[in-house]
């Protein structure tokens, strides 16, 4: 009885969030076979755990699985991928913060007028994972900085590190490819 | 040296003010400080169109309807599926597949969890869950057109049976569109309509096997009313966060025609 109670309340709970978990998933697996089976696994954990979810934030919740989720299936599956990134500190790309300023003339009207969906997105799937999952939370989810903490499970000061660096990132290699 | 180190902390502060994540106190400093320093002013130009594009332009991918209905299914359609106890099949696998491979399998034992309740129930929720669904943004209606005689002709070819839309108008419900979905895992026409700001969503299906023809039954889930009538060889389900008896009302003056 209490089973299908909490299957009833967590279909109700989970599936508003599908969407959200999927482009999650999709970002950090960036394959869309790879996505839907690591958001199958992850409701089928989410569904196991759901006892113990206290109410609050369900969307972070869910999305704390399918990020877990997505980083287990990429240590299984991507092992050379995960050991590429940084894993402990948040120095493993660019190093060079602090000139934000001085790399083009213009660089803002630039970035506008060449966009490009395509290579934006190439763009976001060549950050490192911790990068890429702060900056499409806060970007296309829009999730703030303390959800975005409980879906990665880092304090908000490294949340607010990465994001700054994955802008930063993306700037400078949208530059690159403006050069080309 | 006092307006350097306003400087330095305040560009700082130029991400999380991007987020909406200063106070009052400290967005009120860092606009006064973006007034007199052309450098983070800059700065702060820049960021803002990043990120304005990567919003405007990054691709936000939706989950295929091919998941969302394998999942709709696992998760409300008990007895579709062999109920096979989740240690066996681990026991099969290869270790180092486990975990994965086996998730479409886990997902189908999902059902056993379910299947406990009494089958109204079951499926008042999964309407309802349905519905929930269709409110979030972009899900609502597949066509939306007002006229039944446009959405009539859009379920043709989509679906395998077809569901008769009624105007609904002098009865005080407006026709909103139309769109499909999935019930206890079999494919279902909803019709879409709307009383003021509430939303009606009609499930149509086909008649499971054994119903009464034209017994009614009504009932709440999560806040929301169900009321559900066969007719016709077919299965309806009207639910809505409207009060019970307007439910009723429309309920009753769609049978009625």
């Amino acid at each position: 009885m209490g089973r299908a109670d909490d299957s009833a309340r967590f279909a109700e709970m989970a599936l508003p969030h599908l969407d959200a978990a999927y482009n999650l998933a999709r970002w950090l697996t960036r394959d869309p076979t790879d996505a839907a089976d690591v958001v199958q696994e992850a409701m089928m954990r989410a569904l196991r755990f759901f006892g113990g979810f206290r109410g609050g934030n369900g969307k972070s919740w869910l999305l704390a699985i399918v990020r877990n989720t997505a980083f287990d299936w990429m240590k299984i599956n991507r092992p050379v991928e995960m050991q590429s990134s940084p894993s402990g500190g948040d120095d493993g790309f660019g190093g060079e913060l602090e000139n934000l300023a001085s790399e083009a003339d213009d660089p803002e009207t630039t970035l506008i007028r060449a966009l490009d969906r395509r290579q934006l997105d190439a763009l976001i799937e060549a950050l490192a994972p911790e990068f890429r999952e702060c900056l499409v939370l806060r970007e296309l989810e829009e999730l703030s900085y303390k959800e975005i903490a409980a879906v990665t499970g880092v304090p908000i000061g490294t949340v607010m590190s990465r994001l700054a660096r994955a802008r930063e990132m993306m700037r400078r290699s949208w530059i690159k490819e403006e050069a080309r | 040296m006092i307006r350097e180190a306003n400087h330095q902390e305040i560009h700082g502060l130029l991400h999380a003010a991007l987020d909406g994540e200063l106070d009052t106190v400290d967005m009120m400093r860092f606009e006064a400080h973006l007034q007199d320093c052309p450098e983070c002013a800059s700065d702060n130009a820049r960021l803002s169109a990043a990120s304005a594009a990567i919003r405007a332009h990054a691709t936000r991918h939706a989950a295929p309807d091919d998941l969302r209905a394998a999942l709709m299914q696992s998760l409300g359609a008990p007895g579709t599926l062999n109920v096979v106890p989740i240690n066996k099949f681990r026991r099969w696998l290869p270790p180092a597949t486990t975990g994965f491979a086996v998730g479409a399998v886990l997902a189908a034992s999902l059902a056993i969890m379910i299947d406990t309740r009494n089958s109204d129930d079951q499926v008042a929720d999964s309407i309802t869950a349905a519905h929930i669904r269709a409110l979030q943004p972009g899900h609502l209606t597949d066509v939306q057109i007002s006229d039944q005689h446009q959405v009539k002709p859009w379920f043709n070819g989509r679906i395998d049976f077809a569901p008769p839309v009624k105007e609904m108008r002098d009865q005080g419900f407006e026709l909103v569109g139309g769109r499909l979905d999935y019930l206890q895992g079999h494919e279902a026409a909803v019709v879409v309509y709307k009383r003021k700001l509430h939303l009606i969503d009609l499930f149509v299906t086909r008649a499971t096997p054994g119903a009464r023809p034209g017994s009614a039954s009504g009932g709440a889930s999560s806040g929301y009313n169900v009321e559900r009538w066969t007719d016709g060889g077919l299965d309806y389900a009207a639910v809505s966060d409207l009060n019970r008896d307007e439910l009723m009302e429309f309920a009753k003056a769609w049978r009625g025609r």
